[in-house]
């Protein structure tokens, strides 16, 4: 705001006062009055400097190393300008360079708090290229390890939407309940982020047999230390701890009234623009669009999830009554409900899939070696990860190594449409929309 | 729809000089674009109602070079830079790659980045999707509104994506080998 403007507003009230000194006292008081009563004078009359204004890429709130350049206006946003890169590692470059089995790694770190699904859609990727169809039993262990993904990273993302609309509280609990996520996971291969677990021709290691309760399982739900128990246990009595919580989630987040206010009727998203823009995943979702890779995908994928009931939450949940009356289709209740509801489907998913674990025919891993050779073709297959359709487009000329590893990102498809969804709304809105799309800027720069 | 049925559609419409191959055999089946006609056959493919190609799910740059000579022997394409766009309608519900071929370097003079009309106004997500395929690969995109870098910083030079491509030794004072 210049001191000019100021000025010309201070000048205009004298001028006023100056008037008013002729008239007679009562006078001069209800002119006071209504002054002051008709605020809207004063704000028509305060006149603002456009701003530019640098969000990040340290601001805690932008989920990583986004910076947005915002143009202002006193408390209105005109344009929001996404500048992303600052966690560039070249990862495609990367992929150019190495065999398929040695490139998983390098998509552990794409989308971070999703690792396994990020394994997944590349080991799948590799598959189709190279004709592979992995056995039963494969299939199902991947199918655990990626809804139980998913439920990690949907509760990292309630956790952090909570945070970035100033509550902290749903943040502790989520992580909470993930740290018995990576627990298990840790069981299973070893490692707590970066898993490099799925891979071409199946998944490194069968599922554990018999392992001790982690002790952040036991103390949540006050079962002795120590415990031995099989690993499908641990995860199905933590599934059933979970599984309350979520009404907890609810009162915390999804109905509570200062929640409701800060996202609904923000942020909407009509379903033309989020195709247009690219948008995936729960975003789509959350704007009306039914399609989820895991039922409407390539069979490569979807043969995964054969002879599974899940259903795909869909905005506007016409199924359901508790929908707050203030919300539009589109916004960023919704985007937001969709993931909710996603973790109890994947709650019934890995249930399922453990039932169907004693049963599984095959191995969980065919040999593949490191030195086989890419045919001269293509393959692009994208897979339905928690933050939305992850592609991966192999280009093959021959020798071991890719001649072209592209990742296409989804969350830097969702996030390319801020720009458009943020023009015109309040500064104090930007945190709540760019955190509504759930994004994770490892995965935009990869 | 088939890819030959889509095919078929485009060659009606367009004719030979604009759809200049196909590849059925492919694991994912490609139809090739004259590089000129690319924004309106994009615009046709999203047009048609037996097409409706509404969502580019990715655009990418690939460079098909081999720069070591003793593997080059047997290099099995064609030194040229290609855009593969992967659609998908969610109304019909059916995928086609459309891929478009380009020289390495525009007039074979190295440096000259190829040219190729922009379809960021068929579809949004292309704005972004160029840019990175500009900064990366190193493909002109004719008629982009705002065609600067995305991933690296704006004063960056080459492309790294190209196969030919040399770490710079130095770049504001960090040794790059």
């Amino acid at each position: 705001m210049g001191l000019k403007n100021r000025g010309s507003n201070v000048s205009c009230l004298v001028k006023n006062l100056s008037h008013i000194e002729f008239e007679s006292a009562s006078e001069v008081s209800r002119n006071m009055a209504t002054q002051l009563e008709d605020q809207r004078i004063i704000e028509f009359d305060v006149r603002t400097d456009e701003m530019l204004v640098n969000m990040g890429p340290q601001h805690p709130s932008t989920h990583g190393v986004l910076r947005l350049l915002l143009k202002t206006d006193g408390e209105i946003v005109h344009e929001v300008t996404p500048h992303i890169g600052y966690l560039h590692r070249c990862a495609e470059k990367i992929g150019e360079n190495l065999t398929g089995p040695q490139w998983i790694p390098y998509t552990d770190r794409m989308d971070y708090l999703a690792a396994m699904n990020m394994n997944l859609g590349q080991a799948l990727a590799f598959e189709k290229l190279l004709g592979i169809e992995v056995c039963e039993k494969a299939m199902n262990v991947r199918l655990i390890i990626a809804e139980l993904g998913r439920i990690a990273s949907h509760l990292v993302g309630m956790g952090a939407y909570g945070l970035d609309l100033g509550s902290f509280t749903p943040f502790l609990y989520a992580f909470r309940e993930r740290e018995v996520i990576l627990d298990l996971f840790e069981e299973v291969c070893g490692a707590r982020l970066t898993y490099s677990y799925v891979t071409i021709g199946g998944v490194t290691h069968d599922l554990p047999k018999q392992i001790q309760m982690p002790d952040g399982l036991a103390a949540l739900t006050g079962k002795p230390q120590g415990m031995v128990m099989t690993w499908s246990d641990a995860v199905l009595l933590f599934l059933e701890w979970l599984e309350k919580r979520i009404k907890e989630y609810h009162t915390l987040l999804t109905r509570n009234s200062i929640f409701i206010k800060r996202t609904a009727a923000l942020g909407v998203l009509p379903a033309e623009m989020a195709i247009d823009y690219g948008c995936t995943g729960p975003v789509l979702r959350g704007s009306g669009v039914d399609f989820d890779l895991r039922r409407d995908g390539e069979s490569i994928y979807t043969r995964m999830y054969e002879g599974y009931k899940f259903d795909v939450p869909v905005a506007p949940f016409s199924n359901r009554k508790d929908i707050p009356k203030e919300v539009i289709l589109g916004d960023n209740w919704c985007r937001f409900f969709v993931r909710m509801l996603e973790v109890v489907e994947s709650i019934g998913l890995v249930r399922q899939g453990l039932a169907k674990y004693p049963t599984a025919e095959g191995t969980h891993r065919e040999p593949f070696k490191m030195s086989t050779k890419l045919p001269v073709d293509e393959a692009y297959l994208e897979t339905e990860c928690p933050r939305g359709q992850m592609g991966f487009y192999i280009v093959g000329d021959g020798q071991a190594e890719p001649m072209r590893a592209r990742a296409k990102s989804s969350c830097f498809c969702n996030l390319s449409v801020t720009g458009p969804l943020c023009e015109g709304i309040l500064l104090a809105d930007i945190p709540a929309i760019v955190g509504s799309l759930d994004i994770v800027m490892g995965e935009i720069d990869r | 729809m088939t890819p030959q049925e889509i095919h078929k559609s485009l060659l009606k419409e367009f004719g030979e000089d604009v759809v200049t191959g196909a590849n059925f055999e492919a694991k994912d089946a490609w139809i090739e674009i004259a590089p000129a006609s690319i924004a309106t056959v994009a615009e046709f493919l999203k047009a048609d109602p037996q097409l409706r190609f509404d969502s580019l799910n990715d655009l990418s740059g690939v460079d098909y070079l081999e720069p070591d000579e003793k593997l080059a022997k047997k290099f099995p394409y064609e030194p040229h830079v290609a855009v593969v766009y992967h659609l998908y309608s969610f109304i019909n519900r059916h995928r086609i790659t459309i891929k478009v071929k380009l020289p390495r370097w525009k007039d074979d003079v190295e440096g000259r980045l190829p040219e190729v009309p922009t379809v960021s106004h068929v579809w949004a997500i292309a704005d972004w999707h160029e840019r990175e395929a500009y900064d990366l690969v190193g493909i002109y995109f004719v008629g982009h509104p705002n065609l600067v870098r995305i991933l690296c910083v704006e004063d960056w030079e080459g492309h790294p994506l190209r196969k030919d491509y040399q770490l710079p030794l130095e770049y504001h004072g960090v040794r790059g080998k």
